[in-house]
């Protein structure tokens, strides 16, 4: 892919790269991603025509098979121009999982970058406006956490009740 | 004699139980609907089964004009306070039906957004199981809850004011620590539950 070589050139070192059948995918680990994520998807963006994020989302690698570092950011780029697609992993570790934000970069992210912040409690550095998207405000865990047991701590029966008399 | 002449014109009563007899023929149902429960509330409103032969067909989506709500569907915590609102926002005499298994009981969502039920933070009169249920379900819930209208209503809603104790169910007898919730372990390469891990 040649994109992955204008890469290779311009990022000596800072990533790896893996694939599974036609997805091809960029991944940057936890010591490296703080630095170099930004730079790296606005190279892609405006030197190599990915100019569409597709999507944006979160995994919890917590007791994962050969995993090095525990939470990750998938960003899915589409060139429209020629239709390739490309994968970049960014990964972050605990205790302040932390990755730059990319609403620079894509407007689009806004939304879906608070939403694995409300998931996983990753924190976008830059992000514009990071609070939850979907929990209520209140809610101090963060669910799709794999240590975060099914049915949560009891945020479910923490409300008050209303009886006949004083309604 | 003289009696059998007279009773045609008129009838003894009490006021209460007149104003139950009107009321229970003309419930207005506020629709709560959150989910698929919700298309069988519709569907009960339709000409097929048609709740406006009990009286029940005018729905209004503003609380302030309604005697009945009806909970159709999953209530996540998000949606608690705009239900007790809701709720609060209803005129008295007012009366709730918490229609199929995730109003009731949370249906099979034990998950740590969903309610577990909606009368552990809202009074509810009937409860109709199903999962769905058929508008027949709901039509017979609606038949229960004029019985018990006319049972127990009152003009200015005193059997209301007698309850202040909270009638919901008790609170699960044992909410599980965190600790001892499952999270089921499992083996993400195939998606498999509960393979021994150490393949080698």
């Amino acid at each position: 892919m040649a994109t992955l070589d204008k890469l290779q050139a311009k990022f000596p070192g800072a990533f790896t790269t893996s694939s599974f059948r036609d997805n091809v995918r960029v991944l940057v680990n936890a010591a490296k991603a703080p630095t170099v994520l930004f730079l790296l998807l606005k190279f892609l963006k405006e030197e190599c025509g990915f100019d569409m994020l597709t999507e944006l989302g979160g995994i919890d690698y917590l007791n994962y098979p050969n995993a090095t570092d525990r939470y990750c950011v998938v960003y899915g780029l589409t060139n429209t121009a020629t239709g390739e697609r490309l994968w970049v992993k960014a990964f972050a570790n605990d205790p302040d999982p932390e990755l730059p934000s990319v609403v620079e970069l894509w407007n689009g992210a806004n939304w879906m970058e608070r939403e694995v912040y409300d998931m996983y409690g990753v924190r976008f550095t830059g992000h514009p406006d990071l609070r939850r998207i979907l929990l209520p405000a209140e809610f101090t865990a963060f669910p799709l956490r794999k240590d975060y047991p099914l049915r949560g701590y009891g945020e479910r029966h923490n409300f008050p009740i209303v009886t006949r008399a004083e309604s | 004699m003289a009696l059998t002449n007279l009773l045609p014109d008129f009838m003894v009563t009490k006021l209460d139980a007149l104003a139950s007899l009107l009321r229970k023929h003309s419930l207005w149902p506020m629709p709560f609907a959150t989910a698929c429960c919700g298309i069988e509330l519709m569907a009960t409103a339709s000409s097929r089964y048609d709740i406006a032969r009990f009286g029940a067909e005018a729905m209004r989506f503003s609380p302030r004009q309604c005697d009945v709500m009806i909970v159709a569907g999953r209530v996540v915590m998000k949606m608690v306070p705009v239900m007790q609102r809701i709720w609060l926002q209803m005129p008295e005499p007012k009366w709730c039906i918490s229609m199929g298994a995730c109003a009731s009981s949370g249906g099979v969502f034990d998950t740590y957004a969903v309610v577990q039920g909606i009368d552990r933070f809202i009074p509810v009169d009937v409860y109709v199981p199903g999962c769905p249920p058929r508008p027949e379900q709901l039509i017979r819930a609606v038949l229960d809850l004029q019985e018990k209208v006319q049972k127990t209503g009152t003009i200015d809603a005193r059997e209301f004011a007698d309850r202040t104790t909270y009638e919901g169910p008790t609170p699960l007898a044992r909410e599980l620590a965190p600790e001892q919730a499952i999270v089921a372990p499992g083996d993400y390469r195939t998606a498999t539950r509960l393979r021994p891990l150490p393949l080698a």
